[in-house]
């Protein structure tokens, strides 16, 4: 009897022990958070008096003023309009080509499919160089498309890699019915591969989101036109502008990052397993 | 016939073949080039200078101590980050009960943008108004107080700790995916057979799962290697380069001294030297496994 009783304390202990251990982590994951979103309620005085995590006054208008005087509305919609066209570009260049890579047949198909795969494993550190090279010599520099069509050719190797992976897996039954039934090679891509494809392409679509979302580097060196710069340039070179007012700089981060928490929050299954399925690809 | 069929199968891969040949082989073979070239990047005539760029590398004060910063960090990363981001996946394996709850969380950090991540640590760790400080004062260390990212004994290790503190959720991840992979059987079958915690972990766990901590190990070292943003934000590189970092050093070549064929020298140099690290780790790791 005696014996039990000691497993069971040290069970309860050892189960405590590790509790505290992940709640201790997952309150210092939590906490710089909070912390910006109190900071951006509090007034530029309250900010360097008040250490707690609850405002004495909540001061709303802080968002309203980021967003119309500090321009992080402008900045917002940037960020949505790039995000949006380079998924939107990438979900259907990269399915069409993974679709041929898992379908159909012609030459060079096997190297083609290579050089993409080989693209993810080549690290090129400072290829924001090149490429503003390039944009430069097709006048495409500061301009909204050089920088959608460098991000779409950025998330291409991957999403393909994890759709061809779907479609080898994929009965080709179906594809043989519409077939018979008559329907064109691109309306079996259309009609029969993209319907069924719809969990892999949930992964696709987050994992482009929250990069395109997060980009910084092509963004920094591609636009120099304040008005057309997403959220995450716009906050690192207006940050000195707004070292005088940090309740706004504060108030320019939670607007950054709320989208992706929310994202995140509504796929995290999909996220969850693009990064399982990503680690195996390395 | 044949041939209409072919050209058609084609139209499905021409989209993505152009703008990968264009957006990534094109600057490909450009990186390579501009490297022999000395370019201010708006005249239209490069001067042709051979290997100078790459030998200039060599004796480029600070590009080593860049690189030296990025290895330290790489470092930190490596050891606490990973070792951090195992326990947490071992401890979630064996606690059922909370793990979906834990894994939301443990990945928050990972999905925030690196500007966001250091603008906010920025304001944490700040000398005069940061709470890092308050609380330090509060507890009476009225000695430990810095300003944690000017001090240049502390800005190069906060800065490696704000990177684990956004990255070390992918390993987790990661590794509780392998974890879960373990049969439940073996351990059962190691508990009748009389075997500890340690010994079940050191005999069963650990050599299950090398290949995973292989490919956690990769992940971060091309990772940390390759890490600029977070840092730009929190401190750009200062003070006076003690949190340099190679991509920052590229960076600043192109747009701060306009020399377009250094930075890429500078560029290939380093893309080489991480090419090699992840050969050396991946034959290792197929040594382990053998």
């Amino acid at each position: 009897m005696k014996n039990t009783a000691y497993y069971e304390t040290k069970k309860i202990l050892v189960n405590t022990l590790i509790h505290s251990f992940l709640l201790a982590v997952a309150v210092t994951c939590i906490f710089p958070l909070l912390w910006m979103v109190a900071c951006s309620l509090k007034t530029q005085e309250e900010i360097f008096k008040n250490m707690s995590l609850i405002p004495t006054g909540w001061h709303f208008e802080n968002y309203y003023k980021a967003w119309v005087q500090g321009g992080f509305g402008r900045f917002f919609i940037n960020s949505i309009i790039y995000t949006v066209s380079v998924v939107i570009g990438i979900i259907i260049i990269s399915s069409m080509a993974a679709y041929a890579f898992s379908r159909l047949q012609f030459p060079g198909k096997n190297i083609l499919f290579y050089m993409f795969m080989a693209a993810m494993m080549i690290p090129i550190p400072g290829s924001f160089v090149p490429l503003y090279v390039l944009l430069n010599k097709l006048h495409l520099r500061n301009t909204a498309i050089g920088y959608i069509l460098c991000m779409i050719n950025v998330g291409l190797s991957t999403s393909i890699f994890l759709l061809k992976t779907f479609f080898d897996k994929m009965p080709k039954e179906l594809e043989d019915a519409a077939r018979i039934d008559g329907c064109s090679k691109i309306g079996i891509w259309r009609h029969v591969a993209l319907p069924l494809a719809k969990p892999v392409l949930a992964v696709v679509v987050v994992f482009n989101v929250l990069n395109v979302w997060n980009e910084y580097v092509l963004a920094l060196v591609i636009f120099d036109s304040r008005s057309l710069m997403p959220l995450q340039v716009a906050l690192t070179s207006f940050q000195g502008e707004f070292v005088t007012n940090y309740p706004l700089l504060m108030a320019g981060l939670t607007i950054t990052a709320l989208p992706v928490i929310i994202v995140y929050l509504l796929m995290q299954k999909y996220i969850v397993k693009g990064v399982t399925q990503g680690a195996v690809v390395g | 016939m044949r041939i209409k069929e072919t050209l058609e199968n084609y139209v499905f891969v021409l989209p993505a073949v152009a703008i990968f040949v264009i957006f990534y082989i094109i600057p490909f073979i450009w990186v390579f080039q501009l490297g022999l070239f000395e370019w201010d990047g708006i005249l239209p005539t490069k001067i042709f200078v051979g290997l100078s760029n790459f030998k200039e590398i060599l004796f480029d004060r600070t590009w080593w101590q860049s690189m030296g910063n990025v290895g330290y960090i790489t470092l930190i990363a490596l050891t606490f980050q990973n070792i951090i981001a195992f326990m947490l996946a071992w401890a979630c394996d064996r606690e059922i009960r909370a793990k979906n709850f834990y894994r939301l969380i443990f990945f928050i950090p990972p999905v925030l943008s690196e500007v966001v991540v250091g603008l906010v640590w920025q304001w944490i760790l700040d000398g005069n108004y940061g709470l890092l400080n308050y609380w330090l004062h509060g507890m009476g260390l009225h000695n430990w107080a810095r300003n944690w990212l000017s001090d240049p004994q502390t800005a190069l290790t906060a800065v490696a700790i704000v990177h684990c503190w956004k990255g070390f959720g992918s390993g987790f991840l990661i590794f509780l995916a392998g974890l879960q992979t373990i049969p439940r059987e073996l351990y059962e079958a190691a508990r009748v057979d009389g075997a500890n915690a340690w010994q079940t972990f050191k005999n069963v766990t650990a050599p299950l799962m090398i290949p995973v901590a292989v490919i956690v190990a990769i992940l971060t070292i091309l990772g940390s290697m390759q890490a600029f943003v977070l840092i730009n934000a929190m401190t750009r590189g200062g003070p006076a380069y003690h949190t340099e970092v190679p991509v920052l050093r590229i960076l600043s070549s192109m747009r701060g001294s306009s020399r377009f064929g250094y930075a890429c020298a500078q560029g290939i140099s380093f893309g080489v030297i991480l090419m090699a690290i992840s050969f050396v780790q991946y034959k290792l790791s197929k040594k382990a496994r053998a």
